[in-house]
């Protein structure tokens, strides 16, 4: 507990030098920015200001680097609510009920209770990973190929639940998205499968093509095809914050996303994605009213955002414990500490206490700013919904193209986005939901890749899966969530069931 | 983005007034094949700067990702031989790409200008840490006798790891069970746990591990050991001479490149080698700095044709293998 103290002491003595104050401030800032911009994501952000870090001393960099990581995420979540596009796979669910939030009006609140969720969530996780990061590394060596492959399966029963459309409907969506998530470049032989010999697919298709292209143009094209009365912008502005009664109604919520995302984080295989959809089905199907989700419920964005957020947060364990960096995200983080001549691995945390703690204490820090940034702009942000919507959509489409052509620079990938933006209008207009397709496409890969080596590593014998505790555990909640919402199907009231559970 | 954008009309505007002869005019366009914040990348990034200062011009980074680094090489070999767009290509792209992509729109040998090589990142042999063999020799043994019942992860077909650690299979007589990971993120990761039970990766990645104790290094193949590992011994001293193995990356030009262009750039690499910020960053890195006989486009041709030899047979047989 001193030890905990003292170095936590340190921590928030190298923080809170004017310097990297000034350096956590502008990281935030820039990644808020870069996070409402659809499109520009930290990833493209990061990458490009890498060399201009290489004058400042390396804690001081990775401070700034790091605010730019997290402030994106509170970023993404605005556009999330304000324009239906989520930024990163983790703010997919913000758009189920903070568009609509926004649409009824309640934008503010919507955006208010993102923001409050996602620093109380931060404050958590920074204090989780000062007390536990160390002990907690061994959770993630726990986790084999088995235990993700079923943590994976997991994910995609939490699909079900949530569509809140037919289940065949989001079965369909789901196996969509897998099957698109199958295209590229076979990981074990490196035969290209569904490329029709189109070089551009040789990698598969690239996430934030697909959610902007069926989440973003999608929405775009499905705005402009309704009259400008039942536009957004048209909607009332209402209050900014939320009040007593709306955070009443949100901190259950947020706790419990804020446990679930910051578990899930540890995982260095890419388990913090299902946080946010985690909570969002756990929220759903505990709710007394559970048709309120989808319809602007305020616990479907308090749940999701802190879980996001927590996650993010925690993903900085295994990358600073094991330097295994779990996310695209963070190996950009390695590249970044590799660049100021630190490697991360194991000995960081003796090595470099200064770096160590003092981003840690950073994070506490920055997200008190994101706070003091974020709750004066929901005002802004509200009345960016003001401007008519002939003027924004082209600005929308403006940055979607120049962010996504930015990440790889590659036209076809702007050229694809339309494609998904058509795909994501019909998909609409027949009654499918494009939210189920995206956990598809995200969890299929990584299902692929860990059916396969939990194979290969038990020679083809599929009781691994059963033989392993965590796994079979993790199978067993899968079926019953399946179970759950199939059993009430065999009696009549199914319609209205599944139109709302 | 906008930072590069800005420059550019800058330098647009700038560039009626000068003279129009002398080479570069504008900002040199850098491809790197792979995404931003991997090794190469930031190699690229770290040579970037010293050369951008004695050219007088910016040289912009630009990432091209895609197969396996083919899609940013494959533009680079056709953009136009002015100077204005060269790449940064490695082991994968100029030696392995060969014997993995069969509709490869270039030839690593004949289709560039050779500028120069960057040094190599060495490459390590390492089994999780409680593996019974106590040298290397003991642990050739034990994967020898241990057959298909040893399980050697890779960071997917075409990575380095895949390709140096098939490359051991082939030399010391081996078929162990290839296990594949997207990346070695998550492959360190299995190693650290126990999973699999060893693998070829660079010391930039395994180094910090090995340092820690997480897992254990059996041998480095390059002719001498690494400061920051000493205890590691090489292949040559430890039995496997044949298997010197390093990752490394070089700078090309498309072909057809105007003589003086070419000797500006091959100029401003040798500047950027000898640049004490730069080589510092990049020994930190762990990667070699380019001794004077590998340097210069000359060794980087014959390092090129040697590795295309060398690569195409390993590879070739270890995919026909595994379909």
């Amino acid at each position: 507990m001193t030890d905990l103290l003292s170095n936590l002491g340190l921590g928030f003595a190298v923080a809170l030098s004017l310097q990297n104050v000034a350096l956590c401030f502008l990281g935030c800032l820039v990644g808020t920015l870069i996070g409402v911009l659809p499109g520009v994501g930290p990833i493209a952000t990061i990458a490009m200001l890498l060399p201009i870090t290489f004058g400042l001393d390396p804690v001081g960099a990775l401070i700034m680097l790091a605010g730019i990581y997290y402030g994106a995420q509170y970023g993404g979540s605005t556009t999330a609510i304000l324009v239906n596009i989520p930024g990163e796979a983790t703010s997919v669910v913000t758009t189920l009920d903070g568009h609509q939030m926004a649409r009824q009006g309640r934008g503010g609140i919507a955006l208010g209770t993102a923001a409050i969720a996602s620093f109380f969530a931060g404050t958590v996780a920074t204090v989780l990973i000062a007390a536990l990061g160390a002990p907690l590394t061994r959770l993630a060596l726990i986790f084999g190929p088995a235990e993700y492959f079923a943590l994976m399966v997991m994910g995609l029963a939490f699909a079900v639940v949530l569509a809140h459309g037919s289940v065949l409907k989001a079965v369909a969506m789901i196996l969509v998205g897998i099957l698109l998530s199958s295209v590229g470049t076979d990981l074990e032989t490196g035969q290209e499968r569904m490329t029709f010999g189109f070089a551009f697919l040789t990698d598969g298709v690239d996430f934030s093509v697909l959610a902007m292209g069926l989440f973003g143009i999608a929405e775009i094209l499905r705005n402009l095809d309704q009259s400008e009365t039942r536009d957004v912008v048209r909607a009332q502005i209402g209050r900014l914050l939320p009040g007593v009664a709306e955070l009443k109604q949100a901190t259950p919520a947020t706790l419990r996303g804020t446990a679930i995302g910051a578990i899930l984080g540890i995982l260095p295989g890419n388990g913090a994605v299902l946080g946010p959809f985690a909570s969002y089905t756990i929220e759903k199907k505990i709710a007394r009213d559970p048709s309120r989700f989808g319809r602007g419920a305020i616990e479907g964005v308090a749940g999701p955002e802190s879980a996001n957020n927590a996650g993010a947060q925690t993903a900085f364990i295994p990358l600073l414990t094991l330097g295994i960096p779990p996310n695209a995200v963070m190996a950009l983080m390695v590249g970044a500490m590799t660049i100021h001549g630190i490697v991360p691995g194991p000995g960081v945390m003796t090595k470099n206490p200064n770096l160590f703690w003092g981003m840690i204490a950073s994070m506490w820090i920055g997200n008190l700013m994101l706070l003091v940034i974020n709750l004066p702009l929901v005002g802004l942000w509200v009345r960016l919904l003001k401007v008519p919507y002939r003027l924004m959509f082209p600005a929308i489409l403006m940055f979607c193209s120049v962010g996504i052509y930015s990440i790889g620079s590659q036209p076809t990938d702007v050229m694809l986005i339309g494609v998904f933006g058509l795909m994501g209008y019909l998909l609409i207009k027949f009654g499918f939901e494009p939210a189920p397709l995206l956990l598809g496409f995200v969890l299929g890969k990584l299902m692929e890749e860990y059916l396969r080596r939990s194979l290969t590593l038990s020679r083809g014998d599929l009781m691994i899966f059963l033989e392993r505790p965590i796994s079979a555990v993790l199978f067993v909640i899968a079926f019953a969530i399946i179970a759950a919402a199939l059993l009430p199907s065999m009696r009549k009231s199914r319609d209205e069931v599944f139109t709302e559970a | 983005m906008r930072r590069a954008i800005a420059i550019g009309v800058l330098t647009a505007l700038t560039s009626f007034g000068a003279a129009a002869d002398t080479y570069p005019q504008r900002p040199i366009t850098m491809i790197v094949p792979f995404a931003a914040g991997g090794p190469t990348d930031v190699v690229a990034r770290i040579v970037a700067e010293p050369m951008s200062r004695s050219l007088g011009q910016q040289v912009v980074v630009e990432n091209v990702t895609g197969a396996g680094g083919t899609t940013g090489i494959t533009r680079g070999a056709q953009a136009a031989p002015d100077g204005y767009t060269i790449m940064v290509g490695h082991m994968g792209t100029h030696g392995a790409a060969p014997a993995l992509f069969k509709g490869l729109k270039y030839d690593p040998a004949t289709s560039f200008e050779p500028i120069g090589f960057l040094g190599g990142v060495p490459i390590l042999i390492v089994a999780k840490k409680d593996f019974p063999a106590k040298d290397f020799k003991g642990f050739i043994e034990a994967v020898k006798a241990g057959g298909p019942k040893i399980n050697q992860a890779h960071a997917g077909v075409g990575s380095v790891s895949h390709s140096t650690g098939v490359l051991f299979d082939a030399q010391v007589g081996i078929k162990p069970t290839l296990v594949t990971y997207r990346g070695t993120g998550p492959a360190m990761n299995d190693l650290m746990a126990g999973q699999v039970d060893f693998m070829a990766d660079q010391i930039v990645n395994v180094g910090p591990q090995v340092a820690g104790g997480t897992v254990k290094a059996y041998a480095i193949a390059t002719p001498e050991r690494a400061p920051s590992l000493p205890d590691v011994p090489t292949t040559k001293e430890a039995g496997l001479p044949g298997y010197e193995v390093s990752a490394w990356n070089a700078v090309f030009a498309p072909k057809g490149l105007p003589a003086d262009v070419k000797a500006k750039l091959v100029a401003a690499v040798e500047a950027a080698l000898n640049d004490p910020t730069a080589t510092k960053r990049l020994t930190e890195l762990g990667s070699n700095i380019p001794k004077a006989d590998e340097r210069g486009p000359a060794a980087l041709q014959k390092l090129v044709e040697s590795e295309v030899a060398r690569w195409t047979p390993v590879l070739r047989s270890a995919v026909e293998s595994n379909q």
